[in-house]
Protein backbone atom coordinates (compact mmCIF):
# COMPACT_ATOMS: atom_id res chain seq x y z
CA UNK A 1 0.00 0.00 0.00
CA UNK A 2 2.98 2.50 0.76
CA UNK A 3 4.24 2.77 -2.61
CA UNK A 4 0.62 3.72 -3.63
CA UNK A 5 0.84 6.50 -2.31
CA UNK A 6 4.21 7.43 -2.49
CA UNK A 7 5.38 6.29 -5.93
CA UNK A 8 2.52 6.51 -8.58
CA UNK A 9 3.76 10.19 -9.50
CA UNK A 10 3.71 9.49 -13.25
CA UNK A 11 3.01 6.36 -15.45
CA UNK A 12 6.28 5.49 -16.08
CA UNK A 13 7.10 5.07 -12.18
CA UNK A 14 4.01 2.99 -12.24
CA UNK A 15 4.95 0.72 -14.39
CA UNK A 16 8.20 0.09 -13.36
CA UNK A 17 6.80 -0.82 -9.54
CA UNK A 18 3.97 -2.86 -11.10
CA UNK A 19 6.82 -5.15 -13.06
CA UNK A 20 8.86 -5.32 -10.32
CA UNK A 21 6.16 -6.45 -7.39
CA UNK A 22 4.95 -8.52 -10.63
CA UNK A 23 8.53 -10.71 -10.86
CA UNK A 24 8.42 -10.63 -7.43
CA UNK A 25 5.01 -12.28 -6.93
CA UNK A 26 5.32 -14.53 -9.86
CA UNK A 27 8.86 -16.05 -8.59
CA UNK A 28 7.71 -16.52 -5.32
CA UNK A 29 4.79 -17.84 -5.71
CA UNK A 30 6.29 -20.21 -7.93
CA UNK A 31 9.29 -20.90 -5.14
CA UNK A 32 7.24 -21.69 -2.32
CA UNK A 33 4.87 -24.00 -4.96
CA UNK A 34 7.97 -26.00 -5.52
CA UNK A 35 9.10 -26.64 -2.02
CA UNK A 36 6.56 -26.60 -0.19
CA UNK A 37 6.51 -30.14 1.11
CA UNK A 38 9.67 -29.36 2.86
CA UNK A 39 8.56 -26.48 4.52
CA UNK A 40 7.86 -27.44 8.49
CA UNK A 41 4.69 -25.34 9.15
CA UNK A 42 5.87 -23.39 11.78
CA UNK A 43 8.35 -21.82 10.30
CA UNK A 44 6.57 -21.16 6.91
CA UNK A 45 6.39 -17.45 7.51
CA UNK A 46 9.75 -16.67 8.02
CA UNK A 47 10.55 -18.75 4.72
CA UNK A 48 7.64 -17.00 2.80
CA UNK A 49 9.80 -13.53 4.04
CA UNK A 50 13.40 -14.86 3.08
CA UNK A 51 12.01 -15.98 -0.01
CA UNK A 52 10.79 -12.63 -1.04
CA UNK A 53 13.15 -11.05 0.05
CA UNK A 54 15.78 -13.09 -2.17
CA UNK A 55 13.54 -12.28 -5.38
CA UNK A 56 13.78 -8.36 -3.91
CA UNK A 57 17.10 -8.51 -4.09
CA UNK A 58 17.58 -10.26 -7.57
CA UNK A 59 15.32 -7.36 -8.77
CA UNK A 60 16.72 -4.48 -7.20
CA UNK A 61 19.77 -5.43 -9.02
CA UNK A 62 18.53 -5.77 -12.16
CA UNK A 63 16.57 -2.15 -11.92
CA UNK A 64 19.61 -0.71 -10.98
CA UNK A 65 21.64 -1.99 -13.50
CA UNK A 66 19.50 -1.63 -16.64
CA UNK A 67 17.51 1.67 -15.51
CA UNK A 68 19.61 3.45 -13.61
CA UNK A 69 18.28 6.92 -14.05
CA UNK A 70 14.64 5.11 -12.86
CA UNK A 71 15.31 3.31 -10.29
CA UNK A 72 16.84 6.41 -8.33
CA UNK A 73 13.35 8.05 -8.76
CA UNK A 74 11.81 5.22 -6.95
CA UNK A 75 14.53 5.06 -4.31
CA UNK A 76 13.97 3.10 -1.30
CA UNK A 77 10.67 1.71 -2.67
CA UNK A 78 11.88 -1.08 -4.60
CA UNK A 79 13.76 -2.82 -1.78
CA UNK A 80 10.50 -1.86 0.54
CA UNK A 81 8.54 -4.80 -1.84
CA UNK A 82 9.63 -6.77 0.73
CA UNK A 83 7.03 -5.21 3.35
CA UNK A 84 4.59 -6.10 1.37
CA UNK A 85 1.65 -7.78 3.02
CA UNK A 86 -0.23 -8.87 -0.09
CA UNK A 87 2.39 -10.47 -1.26
CA UNK A 88 3.26 -12.80 2.17
CA UNK A 89 -0.88 -13.33 1.75
CA UNK A 90 -1.23 -14.78 -1.78
CA UNK A 91 1.94 -17.18 -0.74
CA UNK A 92 -0.32 -18.46 2.70
CA UNK A 93 -3.59 -18.54 0.97
CA UNK A 94 -2.37 -20.01 -2.44
CA UNK A 95 0.91 -21.16 -3.91
CA UNK A 96 1.51 -23.27 -0.22
CA UNK A 97 -1.31 -25.58 -1.78
CA UNK A 98 -1.30 -25.63 -4.82
CA UNK A 99 1.08 -26.60 -8.13
CA UNK A 100 3.19 -25.07 -9.60
CA UNK A 101 1.56 -23.85 -13.11
CA UNK A 102 -1.39 -22.56 -10.71
CA UNK A 103 0.86 -20.79 -8.30
CA UNK A 104 2.32 -19.40 -11.50
CA UNK A 105 -1.12 -18.08 -13.18
CA UNK A 106 -2.21 -16.88 -9.81
CA UNK A 107 0.93 -14.39 -9.05
CA UNK A 108 0.63 -13.66 -12.43
CA UNK A 109 -3.07 -12.25 -12.21
CA UNK A 110 -1.96 -10.90 -8.66
CA UNK A 111 0.91 -8.79 -10.03
CA UNK A 112 -1.07 -7.66 -13.19
CA UNK A 113 -3.78 -6.22 -11.11
CA UNK A 114 -1.62 -4.20 -9.01
CA UNK A 115 0.54 -3.13 -11.88
CA UNK A 116 -2.81 -1.83 -13.66
CA UNK A 117 -4.00 0.15 -10.44
CA UNK A 118 -0.23 1.91 -10.22
CA UNK A 119 -0.63 2.97 -13.81
CA UNK A 120 -3.99 4.31 -13.31
CA UNK A 121 -2.98 6.04 -10.33
CA UNK A 122 0.15 7.40 -12.14
CA UNK A 123 -1.96 8.49 -15.37
CA UNK A 124 -4.52 10.72 -13.20
CA UNK A 125 -1.63 12.15 -10.98
CA UNK A 126 0.81 12.92 -14.38
CA UNK A 127 -1.91 13.79 -17.00
CA UNK A 128 -3.67 16.34 -14.00
CA UNK A 129 -0.25 17.31 -12.21
CA UNK A 130 2.29 18.00 -14.77
CA UNK A 131 0.10 17.97 -18.03
CA UNK A 132 2.26 14.77 -19.50
CA UNK A 133 2.00 11.19 -20.39
CA UNK A 134 5.12 9.09 -20.17
CA UNK A 135 7.44 11.92 -20.26
CA UNK A 136 5.07 13.10 -23.15
CA UNK A 137 3.95 16.31 -23.54
CA UNK A 138 -0.29 16.23 -23.70
CA UNK A 139 -2.01 18.90 -22.71
CA UNK A 140 0.51 21.84 -22.77
CA UNK A 141 -0.03 23.50 -19.35
CA UNK A 142 -0.20 22.10 -15.90
CA UNK A 143 -4.17 21.60 -14.90
CA UNK A 144 -3.69 20.82 -11.40
CA UNK A 145 -0.18 21.21 -10.04
CA UNK A 146 -1.62 19.63 -6.13
CA UNK A 147 -1.64 16.41 -8.29
CA UNK A 148 2.09 16.11 -8.65
CA UNK A 149 2.44 17.09 -4.92
CA UNK A 150 3.25 13.92 -3.00
CA UNK A 151 0.51 14.10 -0.62
CA UNK A 152 -2.22 14.32 -3.20
CA UNK A 153 -1.83 10.28 -3.34
CA UNK A 154 -3.44 10.09 -0.13
CA UNK A 155 -6.65 12.19 -1.79
CA UNK A 156 -6.50 9.99 -5.45
CA UNK A 157 -6.53 6.66 -3.13
CA UNK A 158 -9.42 7.79 -1.30
CA UNK A 159 -11.23 8.97 -4.19
CA UNK A 160 -10.70 6.04 -5.79
CA UNK A 161 -12.10 3.87 -3.12
CA UNK A 162 -15.08 5.97 -2.56
CA UNK A 163 -15.53 5.85 -6.05
CA UNK A 164 -15.61 1.67 -5.99
CA UNK A 165 -17.59 1.75 -3.57
CA UNK A 166 -20.57 3.97 -5.18
CA UNK A 167 -20.32 1.54 -7.83
CA UNK A 168 -21.06 -0.81 -5.58
CA UNK A 169 -23.93 0.79 -3.86
CA UNK A 170 -25.14 1.62 -6.89
CA UNK A 171 -24.92 -2.13 -8.44
CA UNK A 172 -26.80 -2.97 -4.99
CA UNK A 173 -29.45 -0.75 -5.53
CA UNK A 174 -30.57 -1.79 -9.09
CA UNK A 175 -30.33 -5.38 -8.40
CA UNK A 176 -32.65 -4.84 -5.21
CA UNK A 177 -34.89 -2.74 -7.67
CA UNK A 178 -35.16 -5.51 -10.57
CA UNK B 1 23.48 4.41 44.90
CA UNK B 2 22.37 2.47 41.13
CA UNK B 3 20.90 5.72 40.30
CA UNK B 4 23.39 7.80 41.43
CA UNK B 5 26.20 6.02 38.90
CA UNK B 6 23.16 5.93 36.11
CA UNK B 7 23.18 9.85 36.34
CA UNK B 8 27.43 9.51 36.58
CA UNK B 9 27.33 7.76 33.18
CA UNK B 10 24.86 9.64 31.40
CA UNK B 11 26.96 13.35 32.44
CA UNK B 12 29.94 11.33 31.37
CA UNK B 13 28.43 10.76 27.81
CA UNK B 14 27.50 14.32 27.86
CA UNK B 15 30.10 15.83 28.07
CA UNK B 16 32.22 13.86 25.64
CA UNK B 17 29.46 14.80 23.10
CA UNK B 18 30.21 18.52 24.06
CA UNK B 19 33.45 18.09 24.12
CA UNK B 20 34.16 16.94 20.69
CA UNK B 21 32.47 19.57 19.51
CA UNK B 22 34.22 22.72 20.75
CA UNK B 23 37.39 21.28 21.04
CA UNK B 24 40.55 22.54 19.36
CA UNK B 25 43.70 20.96 18.14
CA UNK B 26 46.26 23.69 19.05
CA UNK B 27 46.70 25.18 23.12
CA UNK B 28 46.78 29.17 21.80
CA UNK B 29 43.53 28.80 19.89
CA UNK B 30 40.69 28.47 22.02
CA UNK B 31 37.41 28.25 20.06
CA UNK B 32 36.41 28.15 16.76
CA UNK B 33 33.19 27.86 15.65
CA UNK B 34 30.41 29.10 12.60
CA UNK B 35 28.56 32.21 13.18
CA UNK B 36 25.82 32.92 10.81
CA UNK B 37 25.55 32.04 7.28
CA UNK B 38 29.14 33.25 6.13
CA UNK B 39 31.59 33.82 9.30
CA UNK B 40 33.68 31.82 11.44
CA UNK B 41 34.82 33.22 14.53
CA UNK B 42 37.94 32.33 16.35
CA UNK B 43 38.83 33.18 19.77
CA UNK B 44 42.31 33.59 20.86
CA UNK B 45 43.68 32.98 24.68
CA UNK B 46 45.81 35.89 24.08
CA UNK B 47 45.43 39.31 22.08
CA UNK B 48 46.95 38.80 18.85
CA UNK B 49 48.54 41.56 16.74
CA UNK B 50 46.45 43.59 14.41
CA UNK B 51 48.76 43.60 10.97
CA UNK B 52 48.90 39.95 11.67
CA UNK B 53 44.98 39.06 12.13
CA UNK B 54 43.92 41.54 8.73
CA UNK B 55 46.41 40.21 6.85
CA UNK B 56 44.34 37.14 4.32
CA UNK B 57 47.27 35.29 3.30
CA UNK B 58 47.50 34.20 6.71
CA UNK B 59 44.21 31.73 6.93
CA UNK B 60 43.35 29.23 4.11
CA UNK B 61 39.75 27.42 4.36
CA UNK B 62 38.37 24.50 2.79
CA UNK B 63 35.78 21.74 3.37
CA UNK B 64 37.34 18.60 4.64
CA UNK B 65 35.99 16.94 1.36
CA UNK B 66 37.52 19.05 -1.16
CA UNK B 67 41.09 20.03 -0.10
CA UNK B 68 41.77 21.97 -3.85
CA UNK B 69 38.96 24.32 -3.22
CA UNK B 70 39.97 27.22 -1.30
CA UNK B 71 36.89 29.53 0.25
CA UNK B 72 37.71 33.37 -0.21
CA UNK B 73 38.08 35.18 2.45
CA UNK B 74 36.31 39.01 1.79
CA UNK B 75 36.55 40.25 5.45
CA UNK B 76 38.27 40.29 8.68
CA UNK B 77 37.21 41.77 11.63
CA UNK B 78 39.48 41.99 14.96
CA UNK B 79 37.40 42.59 18.14
CA UNK B 80 38.50 45.46 20.35
CA UNK B 81 40.13 43.22 23.09
CA UNK B 82 42.24 41.74 20.31
CA UNK B 83 41.14 38.07 21.31
CA UNK B 84 38.41 37.50 18.71
CA UNK B 85 38.72 37.22 14.66
CA UNK B 86 35.97 36.81 12.63
CA UNK B 87 36.47 36.01 8.88
CA UNK B 88 33.60 36.85 6.19
CA UNK B 89 34.05 34.34 3.68
CA UNK B 90 32.36 35.44 0.07
CA UNK B 91 29.92 32.64 -0.27
CA UNK B 92 27.62 30.93 2.64
CA UNK B 93 29.34 28.26 3.95
CA UNK B 94 27.77 24.27 4.01
CA UNK B 95 28.39 23.79 7.80
CA UNK B 96 26.62 20.43 7.35
CA UNK B 97 30.58 19.55 6.41
CA UNK B 98 33.63 20.13 8.78
CA UNK B 99 35.98 22.90 7.26
CA UNK B 100 39.48 22.95 7.80
CA UNK B 101 41.19 26.40 8.57
CA UNK B 102 44.70 26.34 8.31
CA UNK B 103 46.64 29.25 10.50
CA UNK B 104 50.11 30.28 10.05
CA UNK B 105 52.49 31.84 12.18
CA UNK B 106 49.92 33.00 14.62
CA UNK B 107 51.13 36.62 16.35
CA UNK B 108 50.60 37.36 19.49
CA UNK B 109 52.64 40.69 21.29
CA UNK B 110 55.75 40.07 18.77
CA UNK B 111 56.09 36.20 19.74
CA UNK B 112 55.09 33.73 17.57
CA UNK B 113 53.10 30.97 18.41
CA UNK B 114 52.88 28.40 15.85
CA UNK B 115 50.75 26.98 13.27
CA UNK B 116 47.71 25.74 14.50
CA UNK B 117 45.90 23.74 11.93
CA UNK B 118 41.67 23.51 13.12
CA UNK B 119 38.53 21.57 12.27
CA UNK B 120 35.31 23.83 12.24
CA UNK B 121 32.05 21.85 12.62
CA UNK B 122 28.76 22.72 14.19
CA UNK B 123 28.24 21.23 17.72
CA UNK B 124 27.65 17.71 17.45
CA UNK B 125 25.24 17.30 20.03
CA UNK B 126 22.79 20.51 17.82
CA UNK B 127 24.00 17.94 14.91
CA UNK B 128 21.94 14.59 16.19
CA UNK B 129 19.27 16.63 17.64
CA UNK B 130 18.61 17.92 14.29
CA UNK B 131 18.56 14.39 13.04
CA UNK B 132 16.02 13.36 16.13
CA UNK B 133 13.44 16.25 15.32
CA UNK B 134 14.28 16.09 10.99
CA UNK B 135 12.68 12.17 11.47
CA UNK B 136 10.06 13.10 13.83
CA UNK B 137 8.35 15.98 12.38
CA UNK B 138 10.44 17.76 9.14
CA UNK B 139 10.73 14.55 7.62
CA UNK B 140 7.97 12.29 9.59
CA UNK B 141 7.77 8.51 8.16
CA UNK B 142 4.26 8.71 7.67
CA UNK B 143 3.03 11.87 6.38
CA UNK B 144 6.47 12.88 4.12
CA UNK B 145 7.76 9.70 3.07
CA UNK B 146 4.61 7.43 2.69
CA UNK B 147 5.59 4.48 4.79
CA UNK B 148 3.99 2.34 7.23
CA UNK B 149 0.69 3.14 5.88
CA UNK B 150 -1.08 -0.52 6.24
CA UNK B 151 -0.45 -0.33 9.78
CA UNK B 152 -1.23 3.33 10.05
CA UNK B 153 -4.53 3.09 8.62
CA UNK B 154 -5.23 -0.36 10.28
CA UNK B 155 -4.33 0.93 14.28
CA UNK B 156 -5.44 4.58 14.15
CA UNK B 157 -9.27 4.18 15.01
CA UNK B 158 -8.79 4.63 18.80
CA UNK B 159 -6.54 6.68 20.74
CA UNK B 160 -5.64 4.10 23.13
CA UNK B 161 -4.56 1.19 20.41
CA UNK B 162 -2.77 4.13 18.27
CA UNK B 163 -0.61 5.10 21.63
CA UNK B 164 0.20 1.50 22.21
CA UNK B 165 1.10 0.56 18.59
CA UNK B 166 3.42 3.53 18.45
CA UNK B 167 4.88 2.73 21.98
CA UNK B 168 5.65 -0.56 20.79
CA UNK B 169 7.01 0.13 17.75
CA UNK B 170 9.20 2.86 18.79
CA UNK B 171 10.63 0.00 21.19
CA UNK B 172 11.21 -2.44 18.43
CA UNK B 173 12.21 -0.25 15.70
CA UNK B 174 15.46 1.56 18.40
CA UNK B 175 16.67 -2.38 18.70
CA UNK B 176 16.01 -3.64 15.18
CA UNK B 177 17.96 -0.74 13.58
CA UNK B 178 20.39 -0.67 16.18
CA UNK B 179 21.15 -4.35 15.51
CA UNK B 180 20.97 -3.89 11.68
CA UNK B 181 23.49 -1.20 11.65
CA UNK B 182 25.96 -3.02 14.31
CA UNK B 183 25.48 -5.91 11.94
CA UNK B 184 25.90 -3.22 8.33
CA UNK B 185 28.89 -2.00 9.65
CA UNK B 186 31.17 -4.40 11.11
CA UNK B 187 30.04 -7.55 8.69
CA UNK B 188 28.11 -6.86 5.84
CA UNK B 189 30.35 -3.79 4.99
CA UNK B 190 33.83 -5.27 5.68
CA UNK B 191 33.21 -8.60 3.77
CA UNK B 192 31.51 -6.92 0.92
CA UNK B 193 27.89 -8.06 1.49
CA UNK B 194 26.10 -4.99 0.62
CA UNK B 195 24.07 -7.13 -1.98
CA UNK B 196 22.66 -9.01 0.92
CA UNK B 197 21.00 -6.25 2.62
CA UNK B 198 17.12 -6.75 2.46
CA UNK B 199 17.71 -10.32 3.44
CA UNK B 200 19.60 -9.61 6.08
CA UNK B 201 17.86 -6.75 7.65
CA UNK B 202 14.47 -8.71 7.41
CA UNK B 203 15.39 -11.49 9.16
CA UNK B 204 16.94 -9.20 11.86
CA UNK B 205 13.44 -7.54 11.98
CA UNK B 206 11.55 -10.75 12.53
CA UNK B 207 14.10 -11.80 14.96
CA UNK B 208 14.16 -8.45 17.26
CA UNK B 209 10.45 -8.84 17.39
CA UNK B 210 10.31 -12.51 18.31
CA UNK B 211 12.94 -11.31 20.92
CA UNK B 212 11.15 -8.54 22.35
CA UNK B 213 7.96 -10.80 22.14
CA UNK B 214 10.05 -13.19 24.75
CA UNK B 215 11.78 -10.94 26.97
CA UNK B 216 8.37 -9.03 27.44
CA UNK B 217 6.54 -12.10 28.04
CA UNK B 218 9.29 -13.37 31.06
CA UNK B 219 10.04 -9.62 32.31
CA UNK B 220 6.89 -7.93 32.42
CA UNK B 221 3.66 -10.05 31.63
CA UNK B 222 1.52 -6.86 32.55
CA UNK B 223 3.41 -4.92 29.81
CA UNK B 224 3.16 -7.98 27.59
CA UNK B 225 -0.81 -8.35 28.12
CA UNK B 226 -1.23 -4.56 27.18
CA UNK B 227 1.42 -4.36 24.00
CA UNK B 228 2.14 -7.98 22.82
CA UNK B 229 -1.15 -7.95 20.51
CA UNK B 230 0.71 -4.99 18.27
CA UNK B 231 4.04 -7.28 18.11
CA UNK B 232 2.94 -8.83 15.44
CA UNK B 233 1.63 -5.79 13.34
CA UNK B 234 4.95 -4.29 13.93
CA UNK B 235 6.76 -6.61 11.06
CA UNK B 236 4.04 -5.94 8.75
CA UNK B 237 4.95 -2.03 8.89
CA UNK B 238 7.80 -1.13 5.91
CA UNK B 239 9.83 1.84 8.21
CA UNK B 240 11.00 -1.20 10.39
CA UNK B 241 12.98 -2.01 7.31
CA UNK B 242 12.93 1.29 5.42
CA UNK B 243 15.16 3.26 8.63
CA UNK B 244 18.15 0.56 8.56
CA UNK B 245 18.33 0.98 4.57
CA UNK B 246 18.57 4.63 5.17
CA UNK B 247 21.06 4.22 7.81
CA UNK B 248 23.19 2.39 5.75
CA UNK B 249 22.72 4.73 2.56
CA UNK B 250 23.84 7.28 4.50
CA UNK B 251 26.57 6.04 6.44
CA UNK B 252 25.42 6.64 9.29
CA UNK B 253 27.77 6.64 13.07
CA UNK B 254 26.16 4.48 15.73
CA UNK B 255 24.77 7.65 17.54
CA UNK B 256 23.64 9.74 14.46
CA UNK B 257 21.64 5.55 13.95
CA UNK B 258 20.17 5.84 17.30
CA UNK B 259 18.70 9.46 16.84
CA UNK B 260 17.23 8.80 13.79
CA UNK B 261 15.23 5.23 14.53
CA UNK B 262 14.01 6.99 17.74
CA UNK B 263 13.09 9.84 15.65
CA UNK B 264 11.07 7.45 13.03
CA UNK B 265 9.29 5.84 16.27
CA UNK B 266 8.14 8.82 17.85
CA UNK B 267 7.06 10.23 14.45
CA UNK B 268 4.78 7.41 13.81
CA UNK B 269 3.65 7.54 17.55
CA UNK B 270 2.88 11.34 16.83
CA UNK B 271 0.98 10.61 13.23
CA UNK B 272 -1.42 7.76 14.88
CA UNK B 273 -2.20 9.85 18.00
CA UNK B 274 -3.33 12.63 15.50
CA UNK B 275 -4.71 10.67 13.42
CA UNK B 276 -6.66 8.70 15.78
CA UNK B 277 -7.99 11.94 17.31
CA UNK B 278 -9.44 12.75 14.25
CA UNK B 279 -10.81 9.51 13.62
CA UNK B 280 -13.02 8.96 16.73
CA UNK B 281 -14.77 12.48 16.20
CA UNK B 282 -15.11 11.09 12.97
CA UNK B 283 -17.09 8.40 14.20
CA UNK B 284 -19.68 10.88 15.21
CA UNK B 285 -19.77 13.06 12.04
CA UNK B 286 -22.36 12.36 9.26
CA UNK B 287 -19.48 11.27 6.32
CA UNK B 288 -21.31 10.12 2.94
CA UNK B 289 -21.85 6.56 2.64
CA UNK B 290 -19.65 6.11 -0.16
CA UNK B 291 -16.88 7.76 1.69
CA UNK B 292 -17.28 5.98 5.50
CA UNK B 293 -14.39 3.88 6.44
CA UNK B 294 -11.00 4.05 4.74
CA UNK B 295 -11.69 6.35 1.94
CA UNK B 296 -12.28 9.65 4.53
CA UNK B 297 -9.21 7.91 6.20
CA UNK B 298 -7.49 8.54 3.58
CA UNK B 299 -8.42 11.71 2.71
CA UNK B 300 -7.96 12.96 5.87
CA UNK B 301 -4.46 11.80 6.03
CA UNK B 302 -4.00 13.97 2.69
CA UNK B 303 -5.17 16.61 4.77
CA UNK B 304 -2.50 15.78 7.65
CA UNK B 305 0.59 15.53 4.24
CA UNK B 306 -0.31 19.48 3.28
CA UNK B 307 -0.22 20.54 6.65
CA UNK B 308 3.14 18.84 7.27
CA UNK B 309 4.25 19.86 3.96
CA UNK B 310 4.59 23.24 5.93
CA UNK B 311 7.44 21.70 8.14
CA UNK B 312 9.34 21.37 5.11
CA UNK B 313 13.27 22.78 4.12
CA UNK B 314 13.25 23.88 8.06
CA UNK B 315 16.65 23.37 9.67
CA UNK B 316 17.27 23.49 13.15
CA UNK B 317 20.78 24.97 14.23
Amino acid sequence: MCPAVGISTSVMNGLLLGIAVLFVQVFSSCTIALIKDYIHPRIRIPTYTLTIATWVTVIDLVLAAYVPVAYKAMGIFVKLIVAFAIITMRLEMFACKNTVTASFWDGLGMGLGFMFAMMTLGFVRELLGMGTLLGYDILGFRPLLFFALPAAGFFLVGLMMAMFNYIEVVYNRRKKGL
Amino acid sequence: MDRRHHILVCTFFIWVLLLTGCATEHRFVKKVAFKDKNKVVMTFAGPVDETWAKDVANYSVYEKQDPDILLKITDIALSPDKRTVTLTFEDALNQDQAHILTVTEMMSAGRSQGTAILTVKKLYFGYLFSILIGAMIINNFVFTKYLGLCVFFGTSQKKTTAVGMGITFTIVIVFASMMSWFLYQFVLKPYHLDFLQVVVFIGLVSLSVQAVDTILRKVNPALFKAFGVYLVLVIANCIIIAVPLILADNEYNAWESLMLSLGAGTGFLIALFLMSSVREKLELANVPPTFRGLPIAFVVAGLFALAFLGFSGMSIF
